[in-house]
């Protein structure tokens, strides 16, 4: 014999019949899924522009103990050093591909908020940084020339600060800089971050040394020979990492927090919005005792009852879980900033609404459903025919 | 009171009701004249969908006619507002329903309380007064059970104390014996019949049943709109 | 009303079950706000304990640079300034990266008699003087790790490297608790003399003579040193630490955003239940009209019970946000020298309730004035 299963269609009817109470439960769950949407597109969209700067076969040697390139110092007799490692690809010209580069930060005000001001990281290049990040293309403007006082913006820091859009003048360690194009790396963190001549800039922020290395690796693999050779020589004690690995542990700490609040938030929102499903599924099966006495009556199994209202609950929380996140939709690519603790620097990024992000949302107000909707249908599978029949 | 026994407490003239039912007007009552006198007790019987609760719900202000007069006493219905017609209920009018309509979640004392928490008797008053009422319906003994630890008959009864707590003229009754078995149903019409005859309460009852009709002093029918009047007995 | 009062209780306990749920809805969901509302005040309170009256100078590329010391006797000289200290960001980690706090190599001379609100001995001011290892931790900084003085405390540099050991000399007590002491300052004479007589720092703090020339004193400051190799960027300690408040982002709009959301959500939650209790009990507000209660008292007895639910969720939720925050000294891990529900936020918090209350009643109140008593009365039974 088979088990008889109550059809979808029953729960769907019932859904509509009740349609205020079911779109005032479902709003409250709608909520909770686009706040739950928010934050991860939020820690996503940081993340994403983190993991996506630097190259996986590009390494990036730091002093040895220094967490950021901003804390970092390499001579130019460790640079030279380093560069002449045979893990080192070497370009067209037979020279190794290999790009010293200042970092420092220099304080600029919002375009937002011209009260506020955020750090943004300053880069001194050579040009063959090209060369080394491929992926970077000038978008607008042109070319900066060496040994003068222009330089280049990423693509977001246009819009976002003073004096960074094409044309314009920016003046940093006491020095006018001329901003003669922008450029476009794609999204990474390249894009927040303003590029001049190495040569002139070093002078200009009071540096003798640079602050980090960028290599091109013949083989990834072979990260580990040279990290064992740079650590090992007294002239050098630097250490290499992998680019992408690097700013990927950048963006852990922030994306981490804005995780964990945002968990937090949910939680307790979720925690609210649950007490109203109950209460709405209750009712559902208060106001239908007749009904479940008569279809036990029929020889629905309590089982079928029970599966009966948590595909209900669940349908109504999923009617929440869908509207949560056209809610939140809207603000995907939304663009944003903050300062990364990391490396105490602006990051410019948008809110990115993955598809995994939607499953996620969807499948809390699953979960929610499940939760919501346990205890009535319990109540509704465990109550005896005969007192169901009896009640009005 | 200000109807002395004998004159006409209720006074319906032309009295018509029609009710719309979407497009379709249904006439219900038409052109009805009634006169109820001061300490009647009057039945009126009929076959469902007659208009004998429309009438009921004419004299006790919860209805309005679509033509016509209702004076009940000494009061036009037809003057007053919503607020006006509940101040008229709270004052005169005391309903006994069939399913005795007690609020499940008060107790025998708590609702038989509640016409007179709109009446400015204090506390202690309100206390007197309601202990007097269950006296009257013998459930003095009563007072702090639930509806639902109460027999029908018992609930019944506590209906009718709620009824005449706040010491109306007039009592309308829908069929106060439609859910209860015989017995019952007579310590129920025995009950209506006492506060006729010793409060002078004046008593308008829709019944199915003879037996309850029989109690009555007049006993109008009530077929297509029109009352005929079928019994009348002298009042003891 | 007084007298309509059990009545009104007996109603709102008539579904136990639903009302709990619906009062625990709204409990959690005004604690969450209070806990948001919190986050905007208690940053408010510690930038109100910066103070107006001193100001920051430090370079004006970024904070990253370093001022030279010698810009001190300048600074003195400047109309308007009273005294003139400095303290170095040092940035070392504690064990590892996890135990995050302020390190800052201080003026050993006139740092703490700029800063009166952090109160130590004047032995332990004379130890620090003295001592060119000694460092003086903040009392909630000592409260978390357990230090007391005598203890030995290790720092790896990151900004300046190596492996830093302090000696600590005094536990500096808050003068008012929305006062930040979670952090480590030491005597920055040892990481002058460690760096070579390296002769920089990071900050100045100024004293000023009268707080309300801040704004000129600022300009003179950095007008002073304009077109020098480090030039200068003045500003109030209060609006120096706003700028880092701010460099997160717009926190305050993203709060607000989520309080409304969860206003929201709660309206949706109780509107739900006033409407559902109303339902059914249709033909017991036909009765109660039938026996004389105007539609003014029906509508009264229906916001009333509406009231009572949420304004009880309100009193619990800020209530518990009130109890917990303050009895369980959170900090967000010293991101927030004090974290207090101020009266403010219960204020709101239970005006966020009474609003509620009477958005999720009118609907109800409204059909229950509005119900034909013959046709409730009718309909079942």
């Amino acid at each position: 014999m088979t088990t008889m299963r109550l059809p979808l269609q029953y729960n769907l009817r019932n859904l509509v019949v009740r349609r205020t109470m079911t779109l005032m439960t479902a709003g409250g769950i709608a909520l909770v899924v686009a706040v739950l949407v928010l934050t991860l597109a939020l820690a996503h969209g940081f993340s994403a522009t983190l993991v996506s700067t630097g190259r996986p076969d590009n390494a990036i040697v730091l002093r040895g103990g220094a967490t950021s390139e901003m804390m970092s110092g390499i001579s130019r007799e460790a640079a030279r050093i380093a560069s002449a490692d045979p893990a080192v690809a070497r370009g067209a010209d037979g020279e190794p591909l290999a790009l010293p580069e200042m970092v420092v930060l220099v304080n600029l005000v919002r375009r937002d908020d011209p009260a506020a001001s955020s750090n943004v990281t300053v880069r001194g290049v050579e040009p063959r940084v090209f060369e080394l990040r491929p992926d970077i293309r000038l978008r607008e403007g042109r070319m900066l020339k060496p040994g003068t006082d222009e330089v280049l913006a990423g693509g977001k820091l246009g819009r976002r600060f003073e004096g960074c859009g094409v044309g314009e003048t920016l003046r940093m360690g006491g020095r006018d800089f001329r901003v003669v194009g922008s450029f476009d790396a794609g999204g990474s963190g390249f894009d927040s971050e303003i590029w001049g001549d190495l040569e002139t800039l070093l002078p200009v922020f009071d540096r003798r040394g640079f602050s980090s290395l960028t290599l091109r690796l013949t083989d990834p693999d072979r990260l580990a020979d040279l990290l064992a050779r740079l650590e090992a020589d007294p002239r050098v004690r630097a250490e290499p990492r992998i680019e992408r690995e690097y700013y990927r542990a950048q963006s852990e700490q922030l994306a981490g927090v804005i995780r964990a609040l945002g968990l937090f938030l949910v939680v307790v929102m979720a925690a609210g919005a649950v007490l109203g499903a109950l209460n709405t599924m209750y009712a559902a099966v208060g106001s239908r005792s007749r009904e479940i006495a008569t279809l036990l009556a029929l020889g629905f199994t309590p089982r079928a009852i029970l599966a009966s209202f948590l595909i209900e609950s669940v349908l109504l929380c999923l009617i929440g879980g869908v509207l949560g996140c056209l809610l939140a939709l809207p603000v995907h690519g939304v663009s944003t900033g903050t300062t990364n603790w990391a490396s105490f620097s602006e990051v410019a990024f948008e809110f990115r609404i993955s598809p995994g992000i939607l499953a996620i949302g969807l499948l809390a107000s699953v979960v929610l459903g499940l939760v919501g909707g346990y205890f009535p249908a319990r109540a509704a599978a465990r109550r005896p025919v005969s007192e169901a029949l009896r009640a009005g | 009171m200000s109807v002395a026994a004998g004159q006409p407490i209720i006074a319906l003239r032309g009295v018509s009701k029609t009710y719309r039912r979407d497009t379709i007007a249904v006439p219900v009552l038409a052109a009805l004249d009634l006169d109820v006198a001061a300490g009647e007790f009057l039945a009126l019987m009929g076959p469902s969908g007659s208009g004998k609760s429309t009438i009921l719900n004419l004299v006790s202000g919860i209805d309005t006619p679509t033509s016509g007069r209702v004076v009940v006493a000494g009061v036009d219905l037809g003057g007053l507002d919503n607020a006006a017609l509940a101040a008229f209920r709270a004052r005169h009018v005391g309903f006994i329903f069939q399913s005795y309509n007690l609020i499940p979640v008060l107790t025998a004392f708590q609702n038989v309380e509640l016409p007179l928490l709109l009446t400015s008797l204090d506390r202690r008053e309100r206390k007197q007064h309601v202990l007097d009422v269950l006296d009257v319906v013998g459930l003095h003994d009563r007072s702090d059970h639930y509806p639902r630890q109460l027999s029908g008959g018992q609930e019944q009864r506590v209906a009718i104390a709620r009824a005449i707590v706040s010491d109306p003229s007039l009592l309308v009754a829908d069929e106060p014996t439609g859910d209860l078995d015989a017995v019952s149903a007579a310590e129920i019409l025995d009950l209506i019949g006492r506060l006729n005859r010793e409060f002078g309460k004046t008593v308008v009852m829709v019944t199915h049943d003879p037996r309850a009709a029989e109690r009555a002093h007049r006993v109008l029918h009530l077929d297509k709109g029109v009352l005929v009047e079928s019994v009348r007995r002298e009042r003891p | 009303m007084t007298r309509f009062l059990p009545f009104i209780l007996r109603n709102t306990l008539r579904n136990k079950r639903r009302t709990l749920l619906t009062v625990l809805s709204i409990v959690v969901s005004l604690f969450l706000f209070c806990t948001l509302r919190t986050v905007i005040t208690s940053l408010a309170a510690s930038l109100e304990s910066a103070s107006s009256a001193r100001l920051i100078t430090r370079r004006s590329t970024s904070l990253t640079f370093f001022l030279p010391i010698s810009y001190r006797d300048r600074l003195t000289q400047i109309p308007g300034v009273e005294d003139v200290s400095w303290a170095t960001w040092f940035g070392g980690v504690y064990i590892d990266e996890r135990n995050f706090f302020a390190q800052f190599a201080i003026d050993p001379l006139r740092y703490f008699e700029i800063y009166p609100e952090y109160r130590l001995t004047a032995e332990e001011k004379d130890t620090f003087r003295r001592e060119r290892t000694a460092c003086i931790v903040g009392e909630k900084l000592a409260r978390k790790y357990g230090f007391e003085v005598g203890d030995r405390i290790t720092l790896r540099g990151t900004i300046f490297e190596g492996v830093w050991d302090f000696t600590v000399c005094g536990v500096a007590q808050p003068a008012t608790p929305d006062l930040d002491t979670n952090w480590l300052l030491f005597n920055g004479e040892y990481l002058n003399q460690s760096l070579g007589d390296w002769g920089q720092v990071g900050t100045f703090v100024l004293k000023l003579a009268d707080p309300d020339r801040a704004g000129d004193v600022a300009r003179i400051v950095d007008e002073t040193f304009a077109n020098s190799a480090a030039e200068t960027k003045t500003e109030t300690e209060k609006a120096f630490q706003l700028g880092f408040i701010s460099m997160l982002g717009n926190i305050q709009a993203v709060i607000y955003s989520l309080g409304t959301a969860i206003v929201i959500a709660i309206v949706l939650v109780s509107m739900n239940t006033m409407m559902m209790a109303a339902r059914e009990r249709t033909r017991e507000i036909a009765v109660l009209k039938a026996l004389g209660f105007a539609d003014r008292a029906v509508v009264g007895l229906v916001l009333a019970e509406s009231l009572l639910i949420t304004l009880v969720g309100g009193v619990l939720g800020a209530g518990l946000a009130r109890l917990v925050f303050d009895l369980s000294d959170f900090t967000a891990g010293g991101f927030f020298p004090r974290f207090t529900v101020t009266d403010g936020t219960v204020a709101q918090a239970l005006g966020i309730a009474l609003f509620l209350g009477v958005v999720s009643g009118v609907a109800p109140a409204w059909n229950a004035a509005r119900l034909r008593i013959v046709d409730a009365l009718r309909h079942t039974g």
